[in-house]
């Protein structure tokens, strides 16, 4: 696994995500392509029901019914996710691709010690793997993140919330995956814990050479580890890039003022770019570009269809009609 | 500058709630939160004091205790040098019409029973200072001005038929239609989405300055509290830690808990990456806080003279207090 670096992990082509429901269809995924990089840490940012979390539980094959991917593929090293089946898909949890929800405390089991959640997620992959091997790895990814293994004989409730947070990533970790999605794993954390899950993110990215994406609508946090950024908006990626060409140069209105509304320590801002007006509705989105209705630099052409991705700079790609 | 709040020497223990096991074996000895200990300050006449922490620092409390909606365990708080921390209720209520809150969660503080011009018009007559036409008058065009455009359709429209931006606006609006002069605002903006919390801040800053407005601005986000505030109290498990302008506090943090703080504020800019390593560790509990300065746990800079006594808050450079006993415990900036 440590070869490769920068080679193509997870592809995604063209994917649309559609959630059916009584007062028609929520169409929260829209034509979304990127591809992750082996060793990539990909921030996918945006704002609350712009299909983030929805993407994030696709590469799993993890959507709740009704909600299904109407068209398009997702390839984890060349397999279509999408075709496969329950055992296939048993083997690929948790072992190659690791997911990390926001909330330990609805995710752990209030009623099972540490010891053994980290005994059932091993034995789901290794039904032969003893209770002494199991707990002798569970301490030793304890260790790495910080916490003594002892602790592996308490309950969810006796931890610090940062505790419980890095236990959700040790059960991410355990059984090695080559992709680690991580959905808003900071928002219940005070920032100095943040600081310090994100310290740890970086040093196990080097230590288990290991894929991250990290799904935040925290761009300040997502700008500490990221080395590429996706912005979301209304079900569309809006821009892809390096960290360093989104922040610097960032070429979509919507991240031009996602990254002007957020207020900067190191800098001394009169004023916030406002950006007026809210999200679209998912159920008829507007037939051109999601966020024609607030853009600033809104033309005629906006409306009618909506920007393909394109690439206009090397490694940024944007949709958006001002660069055709 | 005018002082128009000042608290003095303000403490409040939440008794622990003790199941029957715990009175069965443990015994006698009620055991206390000290959620804020001994905590003074004043705001000036038109100034926004941001007070700064984590979680369980009790920066919520303090806002609470200064419009009495906690009663206070000690200490004095004074309104325009008037002492309101021992007048009765029906007095209270004439400053309460002076002084308004703003809470976290929007959606929580409005009655989803409630229709928007219901909501926002209510004050004026609890407060009986209009009634009828006239408060539906004031209360549209305060809407205007926070942007709940057009005021007219959404007077009548109920708080689930409105955007999070919105549901905001129509708090502000309830917030200041009684013409308050100070407003506690306690995370107004931690729930909502990015976009909506620039649009939040920039029409607090321009009330304040149009309704001349004192703020109290409770927050954990110290970029947010460095956006708009004058001066800034940095407050951990229940005391203020350094208290003093927005300008010496970023620029010159004394006390290493504010040093961490600021060093663990992420930077929406991937060039200034954070290099150093945070202080590990959680704020403890505050049943049985640390000893002496009780930071001094997590200070990579403790010496013992840190875990007997409270280190007094102690003037650092001019309006610049903190409560380290070291001389220079940080390197400056």
């Amino acid at each position: 696994m440590s070869t490769g670096v920068g080679e193509p992990i997870l592809e995604v082509k063209n994917l649309f995500i559609d959630y059916p429901i009584t007062i028609g269809t929520v169409k929260a995924v829209r034509d979304v392509s990127f591809t992750l990089n082996k060793g990539d840490v990909l921030g996918l940012v945006g704002e609350s029901g712009c299909g983030k979390s929805t993407l994030g539980l696709s590469f799993l094959k993890l959507l709740r019914p009704p909600g299904k991917v109407s068209s398009g593929s997702i390839e984890f090293e060349g397999r279509d996710i999408m075709s496969m089946g329950t055992e296939e898909l048993r083997l690929l949890r948790g072992a190659q691709i690791a997911m990390v929800f926001q909330n330990p405390l609805t995710s752990l089991d209030p009623l099972l010690k540490l010891r053994d959640h980290f005994f059932e997620t091993l034995r789901v992959h290794n039904a032969y793997i003893s209770r002494s091997a199991a707990e002798k790895r569970a301490g030793d990814v304890l260790e790495q993140l910080g916490i003594e293994r002892e602790r592996l004989n308490e309950y969810p409730h006796q931890l610090s919330g940062g505790m419980r947070q890095r236990i959700m990533i040790g059960l991410g970790l355990i059984l090695n995956p080559s992709i680690l999605i991580a959905d808003e794993p900071t928002t219940s954390l005070d920032v100095i814990v943040e600081a310090g899950f994100v310290d740890l993110l970086k040093s196990l990215k080097e230590q288990y050479e290991i894929s991250i994406i990290l799904i935040s609508h925290n761009l300040a946090m997502v700008a500490e580890i990221a080395n590429r950024i996706a912005v979301m908006y209304g079900g569309r990626l809006a821009e892809i890039g390096t960290a360093e060409q989104i922040f610097a140069e960032p070429l979509h209105p919507y991240t031009q003022g996602l990254i002007g509304c957020v207020p900067n320590i190191n800098a001394d801002q009169d004023f916030l770019i406002s950006m007026p007006g809210s999200p679209p509705d998912l159920v008829t989105p507007p037939a051109g570009c999601p966020f024609a209705a607030r853009c600033p630099k809104v033309m005629e052409k906006c409306a009618v269809a909506p920007p393909p991705l394109r690439e206009y700079r090397p490694g940024q790609q944007a949709a958006c009609w001002l660069y055709e | 500058m005018e002082e128009l709040i000042r608290v003095s020497n303000l403490v409040k223990n939440f008794p622990v709630q003790k199941g029957i096991i715990d009175l069965l074996f443990s015994g006698s000895g009620q055991q206390y939160v000290h959620a804020v200990d001994d905590v003074s300050f004043s705001i000036g006449k038109g100034e926004v004091l941001g007070l700064a922490g984590e979680s369980g620092s009790g920066k919520s409390t303090t806002g609470r205790l200064l419009l009495r909606l906690l009663e206070r365990t000690a200490g004095s708080i004074y309104y325009g040098g008037k002492d309101i921390s021992t007048i009765g209720q029906e007095e209270m209520r004439k400053f309460r019409m002076k002084m308004q809150v703003v809470f976290q969660d929007p959606d929580s503080s409005l009655s989803p029973r409630m229709s928007v011009g219901d909501a926002i018009s209510d004050p004026l007559r609890i407060h009986g200072l209009s009634s009828g036409r006239e408060a539906r008058e004031t209360a549209l065009r305060l809407m205007e001005r926070v942007g709940l455009t057009p005021a007219e359709f959404l007077y009548r429209k109920y708080p689930h038929q409105l955007s999070g931006g919105q549901t905001q606006r129509v708090v502000l609006a309830r917030a200041l239609v009684t013409n308050p002069e100070f407003v506690v605002a306690d995370e107004p903006i931690a729930m909502a989405d990015v976009s909506v919390r620039a649009m939040i801040l920039e029409l607090m800053k321009e009330l304040k300055d149009e309704f001349s407005l004192t703020y109290l601005f409770i927050t954990h986000d110290l970029a947010t509290a460095k956006y708009l505030c004058d001066r800034i109290a940095i407050m951990y498990l229940g005391r203020i830690v350094e208290i003093g302008s927005k300008d010496e506090v970023f620029r010159h943090p004394h006390h290493p808990y504010t040093n961490a703080l600021l060093q663990a504020v992420p930077v929406p800019d991937p060039r200034l990456r954070r290099k150093d390593a945070v202080p590990r560790g959680e704020i403890p509990s505050a049943i049985n806080p640390p000893s002496g300065c009780h930071f001094h746990p997590r200070c990579p800079f403790a010496v013992d003279a840190c875990k007997v006594g409270r280190p007094p808050l102690r003037e650092v450079s001019p309006g610049h207090f903190s409560a380290c006993i070291l001389e220079t415990a940080t390197p400056q900036s």
